[in-house]
């Protein structure tokens, strides 16, 4: 397993009124993810516990690609990752930032 | 074969854990108790390099069914194979002991609802996890020993395998579908101790015919066969309460003698189209082949109702 924690900074701050959402399942080729709206800052902190190994790259890619798409300043977001591609784990974060703004 | 007329609707075994529990319940009541967001999770995986899941795989809260309330536990087969562990177990078994405490309060349940979709003891937490199946065995009777019917539905990925085969087996009702399945050693498990000629863990429609949805409900394993939809599932559980039998000496004397009935009529037969042969049910070899319609007709005029479990 291993665990790294991204830093970066969000255009605008999330939109949406929900404090916490959650989706997906640790399941084989899954992941979960819980996000946590944490104060009004542009600040976006990623963290991920995932089974493979050696992805950091491409983990960091796909979060840029995500914040770029969303703008989910002031979120701490948390994942567990049994091993999803790419495709899944941006499914996963565009339903995570839905989740949290469709209450709003 | 999915029948048509539910070939559009959500299933049971596609879907995960939260989506079977937004099914079940009226919408919008549930009330989700320790969610992901009090990150309650396993103490033990991060030793084994394993990653966590926020809720440890298993769903525990309140809602409601038709109206009325109801307590309702779900375990995500897909997260380590639906396991019973040291958080997953101890959530159960809180929930089914607040249920027992409530009964005849404000604050109580018409019945439980038990998702079950499990291997059994998640392996990385073993003595946890037999402790947790063995409390939750208890605290199964106590509820039921407090007038509240506790309804298993069976028919996700992982069946209800080991420990969750036995805490199915103490319900009150079981509900189950064609996918379901019920045992306690699985078929790998069989294979891998008495060999392929035993038991051959590969061979899809020998693991149904044996632990199959069709199968335990004809032999009296599970009380009720639903199609393979959430809202079947929904339906039937919403009137399985109204059929449970309290649990007495006397349901407890009648199952027993039910078990060794069985057990002196069928205990020499190798298959279960044996089984069916000697019940005399018509196309003993072609269970498997009927379509869900014929398989529920089959079920009404052959069926063996019984109320004692």
């Amino acid at each position: 397993m291993e665990k790294f924690t991204i830093h970066t900074q969000a255009k605008a701050v999330l939109r949406g009124k929900s404090s916490n959402a959650f989706t997906g399942v640790v399941a084989s080729g899954n992941l979960e993810i819980l996000f946590e709206r944490k104060d009004n800052s542009l600040d976006v902190t990623v963290e991920v516990m995932t089974a493979s190994h050696g992805y950091q790259a491409v983990w960091e890619a796909v979060i840029k690609d995500f914040v770029d798409r969303t703008s989910p300043g002031g979120v701490h977001i948390a994942i567990h990752d049994n091993g999803a591609r790419p495709d899944t784990v941006l499914l996963r974060l565009m339903q995570g930032a839905r989740l949290m703004g469709a209450q709003s | 074969m999915i029948p048509e007329n539910i070939m559009n609707e959500p299933s049971w075994y596609e879907s995960s854990a939260r989506a079977r529990i937004n099914g079940l319940l009226d919408a919008g009541s549930f009330s989700e108790i320790l969610g992901p967001q009090d990150k309650i999770m396993s103490p033990h995986l991060a030793l084994f390099d394993l990653p966590p899941a926020f809720d440890d795989g298993m769903i525990i809260g309140r809602g409601l069914i038709d109206g009325r309330p109801v307590a309702v536990a779900a375990q995500e087969g897909q997260f380590m194979g639906g396991t019973f562990a040291e958080v997953s177990g101890a959530k159960l078994v809180g929930l089914l002991r607040s249920v027992a405490s409530a009964a005849g309060t404000s604050q109580a349940v018409s019945t439980v609802v038990l998702l079950l979709d499990t291997g059994g003891v998640r392996l990385q937490e073993a003595n946890a996890g037999e402790m947790a199946v063995s409390e939750t065995i208890r605290a199964v009777l106590d509820v039921r020993r407090a007038g509240v019917p506790v309804v298993a539905l069976i028919g996700g990925r992982a069946g209800a395998f080991g420990g969750g085969g036995l805490v199915t087996a103490c319900c009150s009702h079981i509900v189950i579908s064609e996918q379901g399945r019920i045992s306690v050693s699985g078929p790998e498990v069989i294979e891998t101790n008495k060999g392929v000629e035993e038991f051959d863990s590969h061979d899809r429609a020998l693991v149904w015919r044996i632990t199959g949805g069709r199968s335990r409900v004809l032999l009296g394993g599970a009380d009720s066969y639903v199609k393979g939809d959430i809202s079947s599932f929904r339906q039937t559980a919403a009137q399985a309460r109204n059929s449970a039998p309290s649990l007495s000496l006397e349901t407890l004397e009648r199952e027993q003698e039910r078990l060794e009935q069985r057990l002196s009529s069928y205990g020499d037969c190798r298959d279960t189209p044996e089984i069916w042969t000697l019940a005399g049910l018509p196309t003993p070899d072609k269970i498997a082949d009927l379509t869900e319609d014929e398989f529920i007709s089959l079920l009404a005029k052959g069926g063996r109702r019984h109320d004692a479990r």
